[in-house]
């Protein structure tokens, strides 16, 4: 329900940010009804549009002060419904801050403002040798802040980690307005590792509005390996020894047959599309390094029974292999009106356990599901398909998502490994937590937000919610979160 | 070699009820860092032993009292360790520790800190509840990252149980190459190497000589090698195992400052003895010049000082802005509400 103009919001923000920046027209706040998830869609109270921290510290106090919600909202990218608006709050947009304020070659930094795109960073950082590690695959899209609020990964994630591995600094404000330096531009700083806490809160703890990130040397080379293997125990095992062989890989990619054949489709990369599964295995350093690991590394995959192995064998070759698996999101997407993108993690050894789960819910549910996989670190991507025009087909594929990820807990995995809780996987937090580390959960909230106005309903369940849900799913006869009451 | 959290869990919760402080030890090799130290003992030493290790998982799962020598042992049983290659003060010093305080090797620049391999931990807070974050995958977004808050908390949120760490492959070849050259000309070629692909895994500066040590395939040492020039030093491990564990003559308990300081900053114009590690972001200097005046060029230059076995703990830390401290004290009281963890560690109120 939009705005009046009339309201005491409205006037306390048109006394110190224009008009042109404050949007209340439903027309106008239609672009923000929903992020990358689009099954949820919701219009805010109003959008506002910052272009310095004291307009962002402004707009807290107001909200502060007549106790509105606010949003934050980078590129809108979320696959977990991290931005979706609610319905009597307001929306703090942070496109306009979209400088790279500084790059420092020497200390091989950047300073840029959270509304910077990912890929921008390592195009400005490329004069200097130098670029920003963590890929998501949205990169030419989502902003850093978006990435250091949901700790984005990527596919070079084993080797060069996530995005709290690559900040070094912040600046955030909080709801009421107080702004805080977390981190320094050197590689500690006194005090709590509040940067780790805030880096993944999903926008629960304050709004950032700098960040200085780590820049690393491009590497001199990346050489790309394909594997094809008729069997997925195959495909894993050959994974597990790649690292016993002493290498951790820049990237390591499997895809299932159904994935495979997808971006065959779409991408024509030539992919083998009578294999069960593909390994894609780059290495990436000096000529060197990698002439020696790739050795090795054929040699692995020859004796864990691969049927095919091809070798880049030059740059525009290597980024064919990689079209593929960039495509298959799309790819998919071409298959089913819809698709449902899954996020959790495993222990890799169960992969084969997993994966044969997905397939007996995938028939239970009679919905189809390819699977793309960062073999490396775990992380499972299922693409469920679905028809969102059939009714009940949405919350039917939602319910076969939920039991995956509730499998990936029950092996020893998360819920999610790169997109964040959001509103998406609320439910499944009852599942991955107990209470008290639930309870934990909200009083480090309170210590930042007391009132709780920053991206309510989000990240983490409340109790009552959980324990509603407990009833539903009991598991063994044993009863989630016990010491609550039903109701 | 046994699990001892619910005895501690009762511990924390008998102390709870009753108000008492509780000063959280393992066998005290670093305590030094601690402003103060207040309560009855709670010790972590029993509760040790490895829980799960599962090499091509790369990741080990320990309990807090377990020495951090006996973990890395383990590891390198499978060619594999903890990169970060903790400080071992003591031949005892244990895990919990290690990441109660935080500290990192010579090769955190390149290979990353304690909270950069820390993917779960299981912990007690101050109401004695026992609580699990994070996990033993390498990617966890569920939730808010307790496990790496506990880095460098100095046991002041909770007492740290168990914590499941990345483990990563011991590289193939390790060489160390030595040059003559001043200290600013070290950073400045530290600095460099670190800007293009030298497999660069320790970096010190000491007496009118930069160490490097490289380390990766033996082919990439080689050619790195090649490139780089230099002589090359034989006395390896010896000199980066005393540089990590303050062995060497430099370190003395008469008092030292740390400065960590982006790598690249220029020499500061402070006269004594300087020893520099990292590349140049974390550097030793042993000096009778004003605390204030180090303290302050140490800011100016994006960084902070602390002061090591010094008389005045109140040097220890710099205190921490006003506004940025009120938030550490309700995540304080997030965790410990009553106040009974490790009370006084990092500041007189904190």
């Amino acid at each position: 329900m939009p705005i009046s103009q009339s309201s005491q919001l409205y006037k306390q923000l048109v006394q110190q940010l224009p008009a042109e920046r404050l949007l209340v027209s439903s027309e106008s706040l239609a672009p923000y009804e929903c992020d990358g998830l689009s099954a949820y869609r919701q219009l805010p109270l109003m959008v506002v549009l910052p272009v310095d921290i004291e307009e962002v510290q402004y707009i807290l106090k107001v909200c502060f002060s007549l106790d509105v919600p606010v949003v934050a909202r980078g590129a809108g990218t979320s696959l977990s419904g991290g931005a979706l608006p609610v319905e009597t709050g307001v929306v703090l947009s942070l496109a306009k801050f979209n400088e790279i304020l500084s790059i420092d070659g020497h200390n091989r930094t950047a300073r840029v403002q959270p509304g910077v795109r990912n890929l921008a960073i390592s195009e400005a950082a490329k004069p200097y040798g130098l670029y920003y590690a963590p890929d998501p695959s949205s990169q030419i899209a989502c902003s850093i802040g978006g990435n250091v609020a949901e700790n984005a990964g990527g596919v070079h994630c084993l080797k060069y980690g996530l995005t709290v591995h690559n900040i070094l600094e912040l600046k955030l404000l909080t709801i009421e307005g107080d702004l805080l330096t977390i981190g320094s531009q050197a590689l500690d700083s006194p005090g709590y590792d509040l940067l780790a806490l805030m880096t993944g809160s999903e926008g629960m703890l304050g709004i950032i509005t700098e960040i200085t990130v780590k820049l690393l040397p491009i590497p001199d080379t990346a050489r790309v390996l394909l594997a094809a293997f008729d069997d997925i125990e195959k495909a894993g095992n050959a994974v597990a020894n790649i690292i016993a062989a002493g290498i951790i890989p820049a990237g390591l990619e499997m895809m299932d047959n159904p994935s495979i054949c997808a971006a065959e489709d779409f991408i024509h990369a030539g992919y083998p599309t009578d294999a069960t599964a593909i390994l894609l295995c780059e290495l990436d350093g000096t000529e060197s390094d990698v002439s020696s690991q790739l050795i090795t590394v054929k040699q692995v995959l020859e004796h864990n029974g691969a049927t095919e192995i091809r070798i880049a064998e030059d740059e525009a070759q290597r980024l064919i292999f990689w079209a593929g698996r960039k495509s298959a999101f799309p790819a998919v997407g071409r298959l089913a009106p819809d698709y449902y993108c899954m996020d959790g993690t495993i222990p890799r050894k169960h992969l084969g356990t997993v994966l044969k789960r997905i397939n007996e819910l995938s028939l239970e549910h009679g919905l189809k599901v390819a699977n793309v996989f960062h073999a490396g670190d775990g992380n499972l991507h299922p693409l469920i398909l679905y028809d969102a025009n059939n009714p009940g087909e949405l919350e039917n594929a939602e319910h076969f998502g939920g039991k995956i990820l509730e499998h990936c807990v029950e092996v020893g995995g998360s819920i999610t490994g790169e997109h964040g809780v959001g509103v998406e996987k609320i439910d499944q937090m009852c599942v991955q937590f107990q209470t008290q580390e639930l309870e934990q959960f909200h009083a480090i909230k309170h210590a930042f937000d007391p009132a709780g106005l920053l991206n309510p309903g989000k990240a983490v369940p409340e109790l009552h919610r959980c324990a509603e849900l407990g009833a539903m799913h009991v598991h063994h006869g044993q009863l989630p979160h016990p010491e609550l009451e039903r109701f | 070699m046994s699990d001892d959290s619910q005895q501690l869990a009762q511990q924390v919760r008998d102390a709870f009820e009753k108000k008492t402080p509780l000063s959280i030890q393992g066998t005290q090799s670093r305590s030094f860092l601690r402003y103060s130290e207040h309560g009855n003992k709670l010790s972590t030493l029993e509760h040790s032993g490895i829980v799960a290790y599962e090499p091509t998982e790369l990741v080990i799962t320990v309990r807090a009292g377990t020495s951090i020598a006996s973990v890395q042992d383990t590891l390198a049983e499978h060619k594999q360790s903890l990169a970060f290659d903790p400080p071992r003060f003591a031949q005892s010093g244990t895990i919990g520790g290690t990441v109660a305080s935080g500290l990192s090797g010579p090769s955190r620049p390149w290979m990353g800190a304690v909270r950069d391999h820390v993917l779960g931990t299981r912990i007690i807070n101050g109401k004695g509840d026992i609580m699990s974050f994070g996990g033993q995958v390498m990617k966890n977004v569920a939730g808010y990252d307790v496990s790496r808050l506990m880095c460098g908390a100095f046991g002041t949120l909770g007492v740290i149980l168990d914590v499941s760490f990345k483990v990563l492959p011991i590289p193939e070849s390790s060489s160390t190459l030595v040059f003559e050259y001043d200290a600013q000309n070290a950073i400045d070629h530290v600095n460099e190497w670190s800007a293009q692909t030298v497999p660069l895994n320790g970096a010190c500066w000491s007496a009118g000589k930069l160490y490097i040590r490289l380390s990766g395939t033996d082919a990439g040492v080689k050619t790195a090698i090649n490139t780089i020039g230099g002589d090359v030093y034989t006395d390896n491990d010896l000199l980066w195992d005393e540089l990590r564990d303050q062995k060497n003559s430099f370190f003395n308990n008469a008092g030292y400052w740390r400065l960590s300081l982006p790598p690249a900053t220029p020499v500061l114009s402070i006269e004594g003895e300087w020893l520099l590690d990292w590349g140049g972001a974390q550097r030793w200097l042993k000096s009778s010049e004003h605390p204030d005046k180090i303290r302050q060029m140490t800011v100016e230059r994006g960084g902070h000082a602390e002061h090591w076995h010094g008389k005045d703990k109140n040097l220890l830390r710099m205190p921490l802005d006003s506004i940025v401290h009120r938030y550490h004290k309700n995540l304080k009281d997030a965790f410990d509400p009553a106040h009974i963890l490790n009370n006084h560690a990092l500041y007189s109120d904190l």
